[in-house]
């Protein structure tokens, strides 16, 4: 491994995965079955979405099946079953992210809500005129323009930490950034277009330091390594679920009870409330007060299983499969002529971002839709990235934990055939 | 040759590779950008008008290969016609790429432009065929803003 690894627990490598152990974990997956232009399916755009396990599939049709019913309200039976599963997912969901209460567990309906919603109450609370907000220069557009917004709404300023040419936050300009206007600090655990892992840790001790409260963008971090927010010491964490195994609608912003209690609500409606009159309404305690309206039960259920079904196969173990296939998939891009690499940071998660001098990424995506290869092509919403390295879009091909090396090996074969056909 | 293999005609590589016309234009009477904001794809089309004709066409920027070709292609279709006959051109061509993908071109009223068929069974790669086409549009029109595909 070119790479350390983390190992909060053993505090020794994780082993990655067999061959044996690869074929079972595909075999749970029964999407990877199916064939694509007459090729086996080669799902290498697991950044944008990744596939479901049976384990999923199965949590999603026994609830529709077996406990459908409103959660929070009925007397009977059904609605019971129903509050317990989806209740138990939000314990399932602190037990992931090592939180300390389980009412600091809202459900959302992804990563991008979650940060919406820190920005329309914590942001609006307690970012003024004259105040800053603090990101970098490779955030997902989701994590820029909510706060591009809020600090619009407010006379506030957006400062950007810049990057380097390998795709690291430069830290040295992070810490001249940080300063007493700076009123919250928005990150990426790891880069979507880059695929970088940033140092986190160190950055929240920082911003700390400063007085300001964080939060991290885990959209890209909870998919490929365990998550313990009380050891990162981050103040928010959101997460998308369908990036980790879990349905699509539904998503986690784990935030500080202590900064999320006195909040003005996100939204209004059934479930946040104690009480309403005409002339007052009382809002509910966390974490109801944040989800208003009917959740997204089935949702929290399939994501609380697609949490027991990586941590079953063990997270660490899951990062050091795919970390050893970035590593392998980096080296087999290095090797053909023409091909530049965008994000060489040491670290790094998931992804291998890419252009061809010969082929535009659109190009080299459709080519490889032919081999019945996914990846994706484009600017990975962070367009300031593409911006830095100068390009208008990448190819990026991500991984999760049941691709392999020799998928790699037909995605090399697949740009040395586009090499031959367009130069 | 099927799929990608027959989208990605050897005029298409060729024009791609080796694009006609392709520069900035220093005393056009017209110019118009073109943008795909979803792919990042970017163009300029230039336009020297002789009062209704066409006396110089040309373009910059960086896109696919798709979109870079049809602009390359489209430069070769201009020069010598007049707006209006730009403007039939564009009829014909985008009627033909946004017809079946089954029924068969007519090669020979289509000309150079027949290979771009193969697009017809990728509609999302329409837009790619057509963006400079609609810059080349705006330019005639006069108009100032950026085009954008979406």
């Amino acid at each position: 491994m070119s790479t350390p690894l983390k190992t909060p627990v053993a505090g020794r490598a994780a082993a990655p995965f067999d061959d044996l152990e690869i074929a079972r974990i595909r075999r749970e997956f029964p999407i990877l079955e199916i064939s694509c232009n007459d090729h086996p399916l080669i799902y290498l755009d697991n950044a944008a979405t990744s596939q479901k396990p049976h384990r999923v599939l199965c949590a999603l049709d026994a609830h529709y099946r077996q406990a459908n019913a409103n959660v929070h309200r009925g007397v009977h039976m059904l609605s019971e079953r129903a509050t317990d599963a989806y209740e138990g997912a939000r314990k399932k969901m602190r037990r992931f992210l090592n939180a300390p209460l389980t009412c600091e567990i809202i459900f959302t309906r992804g990563a991008t809500e979650g940060i919406n919603l820190v920005a329309q109450t914590y942001g609006r609370t307690h970012v003024g005129a004259g105040d800053e907000v603090l990101v970098t220069h490779m955030e997902h557009h989701s994590n820029i323009v909510p706060w591009q917004l809020l600090c619009a709404e407010k006379g506030a300023t957006l400062r950007v930490a810049p990057i380097t040419e390998q795709g690291e936050v430069r830290l040295d300009e992070y810490a001249r950034l940080l300063n007493e206007r700076t009123k919250l600090v928005a990150l990426a655990h790891v880069s979507n277009a880059l695929g970088t892992v940033n140092p986190v840790k160190r950055m929240i001790r920082m911003a700390h330091d400063q007085g300001a409260p964080v939060l991290l963008d885990g959209a890209q971090s909870a998919p490929h390594m365990p998550i313990d927010v009380r050891d990162l010491d981050c103040d928010f964490f959101v997460l998308s679920g369908h990036k980790m195994y879990g349905p699509t609608g539904i998503g986690v912003l784990y935030g500080r009870a202590a900064l999320l209690e006195g909040l003005p609500p996100y939204q209004a409606g059934g479930d946040m409330i104690l009480s309403v009159t005409f002339e007052k309404t009382t809002f509910n305690s966390l974490p109801h007060r944040y989800e208003a309206g009917t959740p997204h039960i089935a949702g929290a259920v399939g994501l609380g299983a697609a949490a027991e079904f990586m941590t079953a196969l063990g997270i660490d173990r899951i990062g050091a499969h795919e970390r050893e296939l970035v590593r392998y998939g980096s080296a087999l891009l290095d090797g053909i002529p023409g091909v530049r690499q965008i994000g060489t940071a040491p670290d790094r998660a998931g992804v291998l971002s890419f252009t061809m001098d010969c082929a535009h990424p659109h190009d080299i995506g459709q080519m490889l839709d032919e081999d019945g290869i996914a990846v994706r092509a484009g600017h990975h919403c962070a367009q300031p990235v593409m911006q830095f390295f100068g390009v208008p879009a990448t190819a990026r091909a991500s991984v999760a934990v049941y691709n392999t090396k020799q998928e790699l090996d037909a995605l090399a074969a697949g740009l040395e055939r586009i090499r031959s056909v367009f130069s | 040759m099927s799929g990608a293999r027959a989208l990605y005609e050897q005029v298409i590589l060729e024009h791609n590779k080796s694009p006609r016309n392709f520069r900035e234009m220093e005393d056009a009477t017209r110019t118009a950008e073109g943008m795909n904001p979803l792919c990042g794809d970017q163009f300029t089309v230039y336009l020297k008008l002789d009062g209704d004709k066409i006396a110089d066409v040309s373009f910059h920027g960086a896109g696919c290969a798709i979109s870079k070709s049809s602009a390359s292609v489209m430069t070769t279709l201009l020069k010598g016609k007049t707006t209006k006959e730009a403007e039939a051109l564009f009829v014909k061509f985008h009627k033909m790429i946004t017809s079946d993908p089954e029924t068969p071109l007519d090669d020979e009223a289509l000309g150079k432009l027949a290979v771009f068929g193969g697009v017809r069974a990728y509609p999302v790669r329409i837009k790619c065929a057509t963006l400079a086409w609609h810059a080349m549009l705006a330019a005639i029109d006069a108009k100032n803003d950026p085009v954008s595909t979406e």
